[in-house]
C-alpha cells in the first residue's frame, strides 16, 4: 500500500478487502471468518492473508471442505447473535450450499414473523478469464439477487470492496458480496483517515457522459470504462458509465436518471445474459425510461456456451471490450 | 403428552373444516418420544426440528394459543401467519424452528451451538430430525462439522419407521441409524420412543455430556406414527393395517404412560383431570385462533429484512420492491 498524508492510500481490490475484514474484526467482537484456508493457507486468494496471525483461529475459522455444513452454520451462529463472514473460494461452489442460502439464510426472518434474523456475510469471488474452464468461470450473482430475503452487492474498485463490506458486515439480513478474480489485483485509492461505508443499494457513476449510459457491475465496469474510451477517442461518443454497486436493492433511480439523459442504455455482465442481471436491468430501463429512449436497450454477456479451456475459445466466449464496442455502436446507430 | 395428543386430533378436524391448509404433518403416536426429549432439555437449551413441528412447540412451552393461531394462519400466530404448520418458532421458549427441508436444519443447528461456545454458554442445542434426514449430505456434514469443532448437539433421529412411504430398511444401507455415529466418533445410542421415562433418560445423560464435554452424539429414538405422513396420506399404501393397529393397540405411547400412572398410584380422577385441563387448553387454542385476525394484506412485505433502512433502499428499485409492492396492494384496496 501506498500512502500519502491525506489517508488517501493506493491499495489492491484484495487488500481493501482485507482491510475491512481487519476494521470489522477490530470493532465489532461478534463478528469471525469462516472458510476453506482461510487461516493458515492465507486464502485461495489471499484475501484473509494475515489475519489468522493477529486474530486466531477462533475469530479466523477454518473449516472443512464442506460448503452446506459451514453455510449453515453460519446461519445458526448469526440467528443466535454472532456475526459470521463465510469466504465461498469461488462462486462456482456455492451451488452445493444453495439450500442453506435460498432455503434456509433468506427466509429465516420472514419465515418466523420477523422473530429472528440472519446476519449473515456470504464474500465469493464470480467472473472467468484464468482458462478456470466450465465448472471454475461462473457469474451467478443473478440468481441470488433473484430473491427476496438476500442481499446482493457487487463492487467494481477497491474503495468499494472496503466499503460495501463494512456494510454488508453491519448489515442485520444475509447479504452476499460478489467478488471478481480479475479485479483482486486491480488497484485504487480508498481513503483510510475515514470509516468509508459504503451504503448498500445506491449505484454510482463511474464515468460521466451524455451520449449512452452502459451500465454493469463487478469486472464489466473496468471493461465498459476501457470502452468508453475508445468510444470518446474513435467515434467521437460521449458515454455514461453507471456502477450499479448493488443488484438487490437495485438502484434504478441512478440508472433511469443517466438514461433520461443520454436516451440510450447498454447493459452488461461477466455471466450469461439470458435470465441474468442484464435482463432485469433493460426490463426496468424499457418500463421507466420507454419515452426517453431512442433505440432498443442493448445488452453484452458471456456467450451461452460452458466456458471452454483453449484460450482461443475463452476470448470467444468472453464478453470482452469488443463485443462490447460493437454494442454500443448498435445502440448509438452508429 | 395429552396436550399435544389432543392438540394434534383438533389440528387434525380442523384441517378437515380447511381453517388449517398447506401440509401438516401430526404427531400422533410419537408424544412419548417428543416430551422424553423435550423434558430432558435445560432452560438455557435450544431446540430446533423438522416440519412435524407442533409437538415440539406445545412440549417446549410455545403458548398451544399461538401455535394454533399459526396453523390457522391468523396474525397472533407464533409466526405472524408466515410459517404456518411447518415453520412454527418462538425464540422465547428457545424453540428455533420447524423447519421445512429435510436435513436443512443440521447445519443450522450446529451454527447455533458453535455460537453458544463462541459466547461462553454451557448450553446444548437439540436438533430433531426424521429417519429420512440421514441420507441427506447435510446429515454427514454437519455430524462431521459437530464433531471436528467439539459442538454440544445432540442430533436426535425420530426413527418411526418410514420415510413417507419407504422402509427405513429400504433407503438405509446401515438402517441401525444409531451406529452411523461411529463414523464421527460420536456416542450413539438407541432408546425405545414410546417409553417416555426410557427416552427422558437417554437424552438427560447424553445432553449432560454435551453441556460439560461439548460432547456431541445421535440418539436414535424409536417411535411410531399413527396417522400418515402428513393429513394427505391415508398411511396405508406402505404398511399394513394390522402393524398401525398392533402399534395402536399395545405401543401407543399415552395409554403406556397411563398404564404406569395407575401402577403408580394415580387414581381416575387425577387421570381425568389430566385429560380435562389438555381438552381445556386446546379448546382455547382454538378460541383464540379463530378471535385472531387475518394478516392484513398491507403487512404483506413486513419481515422480509429487518434493518430499518432497508425500506428506502428498495423504494428505489420499485416496481417490484417491497415498496412498489405496498404500492400495488393499496391501489387493489382501492380499487375493492
Amino acid at each position: 500500500m501506498a500512502t500519502t498524508a491525506s489517508g488517501i492510500e493506493t491499495m489492491t481490490y484484495r487488500e481493501a478487502l482485507r482491510l475491512a475484514l481487519r476494521e470489522e474484526l477490530e470493532r465489532d467482537p461478534s463478528v469471525f471468518l469462516m472458510g476453506e484456508e482461510i487461516g493458515v493457507f492465507q486464502g485461495s486468494y489471499k484475501v484473509t492473508a494475515g489475519l489468522y496471525d493477529d486474530f486466531g483461529p477462533e475469530r479466523i475459522m477454518e473449516t472443512p471442505i464442506s460448503e452446506e455444513g459451514f453455510v449453515g452454520a453460519a446461519v445458526g451462529a448469526a440467528m443466535a447473535g454472532q456475526r459470521p463472514v463465510v469466504e465461498i473460494m469461488t462462486i462456482n461452489f456455492i451451488l452445493v450450499a444453495m439450500d442453506q442460502v435460498v432455503n434456509h439464510a433468506a427466509k429465516v426472518r420472514y419465515m418466523f414473523g420477523g422473530k429472528v434474523g440472519c446476519p449473515l456475510v456470504i464474500r465469493t469471488p464470480n467472473g472467468a478469464g484464468n482458462q478456470l474452464t466450465a465448472q471454475h468461470s461462473q457469474s451467478f450473482e443473478g440468481w441470488f439477487a433473484h430473491v427476496p430475503g438476500l442481499k446482493v452487492v457487487a463492487p467494481a474498485t477497491p474503495a468499494d470492496a472496503r466499503g460495501l463490506l463494512k456494510s454488508a458486515i453491519r448489515d442485520d439480513d444475509p447479504v452476499l458480496v460478489i467478488e471478481n478474480l480479475q479485479l483482486y489485483k486491480a488497484k485504487g485509492e480508498v481513503d483510510t483517515s475515514v470509516d468509508g461505508a459504503v451504503e448498500i443499494g445506491r449505484a454510482a457513476i463511474a464515468r460521466e457522459g451524455g451520449d449512452l449510459t452502459m451500465v454493469a457491475h463487478s469486472f464489466a465496469v473496468t471493461r465498459c470504462l476501457h470502452v468508453a474510451e475508445r468510444l470518446q477517442a474513435e467515434h467521437g461518443i460521449s458515454a455514461e458509465v453507471v456502477d450499479l454497486r448493488s443488484l438487490r436493492p437495485l438502484d434504478m433511480e441512478t440508472v433511469a436518471a443517466s438514461v433520461a439523459k443520454t436516451n440510450r442504455a447498454l447493459c452488461v455482465e461477466e455471466g450469461w445474459a439470458s435470465y441474468g442481471v442484464t435482463a432485469e436491468v433493460a426490463s426496468r430501463i424499457s418500463l421507466a425510461c420507454f419515452d426517453d429512449l431512442d433505440a432498443p436497450v442493448g445488452r453484452v454477456g458471456m456467450a451461452e456456451v460452458p466456458m471452454p479451456y483453449a484460450k482461443s475459445l475463452e476470448d470467444a466466449a468472453l464478453p470482452h471490450e469488443e463485443k462490447i464496442l460493437i454494442a454500443a455502436l448498435e445502440v448509438c446507430g452508429a | 403428552m395429552t396436550v399435544i395428543r389432543l392438540f394434534e386430533q383438533e389440528s387434525e378436524r380442523q384441517y378437515k373444516r380447511a381453517r388449517i391448509g398447506g401440509y401438516c404433518h401430526l404427531a400422533i403416536g410419537q408424544e412419548a418420544a417428543t416430551v422424553g426429549v423435550v423434558a430432558a432439555m435445560g432452560p438455557e437449551d435450544l431446540l430446533l426440528s423438522s416440519y412435524r413441528s407442533h409437538g415440539f412447540a406445545l412440549a417446549k412451552g410455545v403458548p398451544a394459543t399461538t401455535v394454533m393461531a399459526e396453523l390457522f394462519g391468523r396474525q397472533d400466530g407464533c409466526a405472524a401467519g408466515r410459517g404456518g404448520s411447518m415453520h412454527l418458532l418462538d425464540p422465547e421458549h428457545n424453540y428455533f424452528g420447524g423447519w421445512g427441508i429435510v436435513a436443512g436444519q443440521l447445519p443450522i443447528a450446529a451454527g447455533m451451538a458453535l455460537a453458544a461456545v463462541k459466547q461462553g454458554k454451557e448450553l446444548a442445542v437439540v436438533c430433531e430430525l426424521g429417519d429420512g434426514a440421514v441420507n441427506m449430505g447435510a446429515w454427514h456434514e454437519s455430524l462431521n462439522l459437530a464433531a471436528v469443532w467439539r459442538l454440544p448437539v445432540l442430533f436426535t433421529v425420530f426413527n418411526n419407521g418410514y420415510g413417507m412411504g419407504t422402509r427405513v430398511d429400504q433407503s438405509n444401507a446401515e438402517p441401525e441409524i444409531f451406529k452411523r455415529a461411529a463414523a464421527f466418533r460420536m456416542p450413539g445410542e438407541r432408546v425405545d420412543g414410546q417409553d417416555v421415562e426410557a427416552t427422558h433418560q437417554a437424552a438427560a445423560a447424553l445432553l449432560e455430556r454435551a453441556r460439560k464435554e461439548r460432547q456431541p452424539a445421535v440418539l436414535e429414538v424409536m417411535t411410531y406414527r399413527l396417522r400418515g405422513h402428513s393429513v394427505a396420506d391415508a398411511g396405508t399404501a406402505y404398511r399394513t393395517k394390522e402393524e398401525v393397529a398392533e402399534w395402536a393397540e399395545k405401543r401407543d405411547p399415552i395409554a403406556l404412560v397411563t398404564e404406569r400412572l395407575i401402577a403408580a398410584g394415580a387414581t381416575a380422577e387425577e387421570l381425568d383431570a389430566i385429560q380435562r385441563d389438555a381438552q381445556r387448553e386446546v379448546d382455547e387454542a382454538v378460541a383464540f385462533a379463530e378471535a385472531s385476525p387475518m394478516p392484513d394484506p398491507s403487512t404483506l412485505a413486513d419481515f422480509v429484512y429487518g434493518d430499518p433502512e432497508t425500506g428506502r433502499q428498495f423504494s428505489r428499485m420499485a416496481p417490484g420492491s417491497p415498496a412498489g409492492e405496498a404500492a400495488v396492494l393499496a391501489q387493489l384496496e382501492q380499487a375493492a
